[in-house]
């Protein structure tokens, strides 16, 4: 089994709160790992370390090494656009641009110096019959990607990350604003596309990672707890504070 | 408790009448003084003709439309990329105690009286302009005599003056837009640049728009600072160093010793003013609205 990631003693602060501690986790390739714990674990901060996105942040400081196929994406010269292009993310809120529903799949080829309208046409396409939507908004892809439903716009954007070919693709609580039926077809849709692209998927909801993941990793207070298969976790945990939690007993 | 409650109740209301009225009477007694000679003279000759020479009984107010029009387009050319520019650069890439100092500052220009900026025009740009823009067109053709006083020292007075509207509007919708589209553009692979100009401009356009049509407006209706430098010559100009006359400005100057037609035919003047400026104002409102509606 091949790794994506590796992540070796991953400290990251704001200011002077660290937020994670020696964090070590491998995740691997054409899996889905699921990240679970209470509110305020770090898990979403450490989703958000793969795709540099903290970076956004001010007086963050990040020590450690985070390799992505091999190389640390930390390193000096590291090309954080090519990682973005390659990580992609999906966010908690469906955050469609205020454009329309094909301008929203074609902003990223775009971005990276896509003109051919033809080429253009087809990553629309195969994007939304990746996200089985195709049927649902073929008639209608002029239109503003805001009318959509919250489920569709979530699928929209879970697209929108494939149309740049990504390898890997982060969910930050990608289903927590849907309704049910709208969460169990993204929960679907993790299946097929776990085929194509490694997943890792950040989840309050317990049944989800045991429904979906193949993976699973306990945080707790910033500090990884437990990282094993899915069914161990869930069935046989090693460490107590785990099996408290999933029992609900806390958080 | 309630009489005290009521009282103060009626002396809200009593001001927002007052106000209304004011308007309306403001109105009214422009329409009252203006509309008949622009009856009796023609509409279409008062806006079309192109001699306006109130002493010779010539009222043809096409020179003067020439003259604001020049100048407010000018100040836009200047004005508005400078200001988009600004705004960008301080919803989204000085740090946030800077941008508080930067845009404090900005809209300080706002509170200047638009005497001083004319007078700075007078003292400062209009010198330059005849020392160092005139040479230029000198060496194309050297027959060309001009003072300074012109329609581009206009434009750039006024586009000095629109800043503080334009950045200020513009900054705040720029900064309304939702952290999550930034992210989302981010998290594709865009740079900072591409996020700027194809997300977040884009999102913010109609806040952006309205400033621009507001900064129209107040370029318009601006008489001191431009009665100052742009000569106040009623012809239609034919390059940016040519003087010019406003339609505020030359209500402003002639007022004083107009004969009786002749203050009527200004009155009509300022109902172009007051229509143009109305339009613009409720265009700005409508697309305000519209961003509510969006957000």
């Amino acid at each position: 089994m091949e790794t994506k990631f590796e992540i070796e003693k991953l400290n990251l602060y704001y200011g002077s709160f660290q937020a994670l501690q020696d964090i070590d986790m491998n995740i691997y390739s054409n899996r889905i790992t699921a990240l679970i714990g209470p509110s305020g674990c770090g898990k979403s901060t450490f989703l958000r370390t793969l795709n540099r996105m903290n970076d956004l942040i001010r007086g963050v400081t990040i020590e450690g090494t985070v390799k992505f196929d091999g190389e640390d994406i930390y390193g000096n010269f590291y090309d954080i656009i090519k990682l973005r292009k390659k990580v992609g993310m999906v966010f908690q809120k469906p955050n469609p641009f205020p454009k329309t529903i094909y301008e929203n799949i074609v902003y990223g080829p775009k971005i990276h110096g896509e003109k051919n309208k033809t080429v253009l046409d087809n990553i629309v396409e195969r994007t939304l019959k990746e996200v089985a939507m195709w049927e649902e908004v073929k008639d209608r892809l002029q239109k503003p990607a805001l009318g959509l439903s919250g489920g569709q716009q979530q699928r929209l954007c879970i697209a929108r990350c494939l149309a740049v070919e990504p390898e890997v693709i982060l969910m930050d609580e990608p289903t927590s604003a849907l309704d049910p039926v709208a969460t169990s077809k993204i929960e679907g849709l993790l299946e097929e596309l776990a085929e194509k692209y490694t997943i890792v998927i950040v989840t309050h909801n317990m049944q989800q990672a045991g429904r979906v993941s193949d993976y699973t990793s306990f945080f707790l207070n910033g500090k990884v707890i437990e990282t094993d298969k899915t069914e161990v976790i869930f069935s046989n945990p090693a460490n107590k504070k785990t099996e408290e939690y999933i029992t609900g007993r806390f958080g | 408790m309630k009489t005290y409650e009521k009282a103060i109740e009626k002396v809200i209301l009593l001001s927002a009448i007052m106000a209304t009225i004011s308007v309306g009477l403001i109105t009214f007694f422009i329409f009252r003084s203006g509309l008949p000679v622009l009856l009796e003279y023609g509409i279409i000759d008062f806006i079309f003709g192109t001699t306006w020479s109130p002493t010779n009984g010539d009222y043809g107010i096409l020179p003067l439309i020439a003259g604001t029009l020049s100048i407010t387009i000018g100040s836009l050319i200047i004005g508005v990329p400078t200001g988009i520019a600004c705004a960008v650069f301080l919803a989204e890439i000085l740090q946030k105690k800077w941008a508080k100092a930067f845009k404090f500052s900005i809209e300080l220009l706002a509170g200047i009286p638009s005497v001083v900026y004319g007078f700075f025009g007078l003292v400062v740009l209009i010198p330059a302009i005849r020392e160092y823009i005139l040479p230029i067109y000198q060496f194309f053709d050297p027959e060309v005599s001009q003072t300074g006083f012109s329609v581009l020292a206009g434009a750039v007075i006024l586009a000095i003056m629109i800043l503080p509207t334009i950045v200020s509007m513009s900054e705040n919708s720029i900064a309304a837009v939702p952290v999550e589209f930034k992210e989302a553009s981010l998290a594709l692979g865009a740079n900072k640049m591409e996020t700027i100009v194809r997300v977040l401009i884009p999102a913010a356009k109609s806040g952006i728009l309205s400033s621009i049509i507001l900064g129209m407006g107040r370029a318009i209706g601006e008489t001191m600072a431009v009665l100052l430098i742009t000569g106040n010559m009623a012809k239609i100009p034919g390059t940016i160093l040519d003087p010019v006359a406003t339609l505020t400005g030359t209500i402003a100057m002639e007022m004083g010793y107009a004969s009786p037609t002749h203050q009527q035919v200004l009155f009509a003047v300022g109902i172009v003013l007051f229509v143009v400026i109305m339009i613009l104002n409720i265009i700005a409102q409508l697309s305000v609205r519209k961003i509510g509606g969006n957000a």
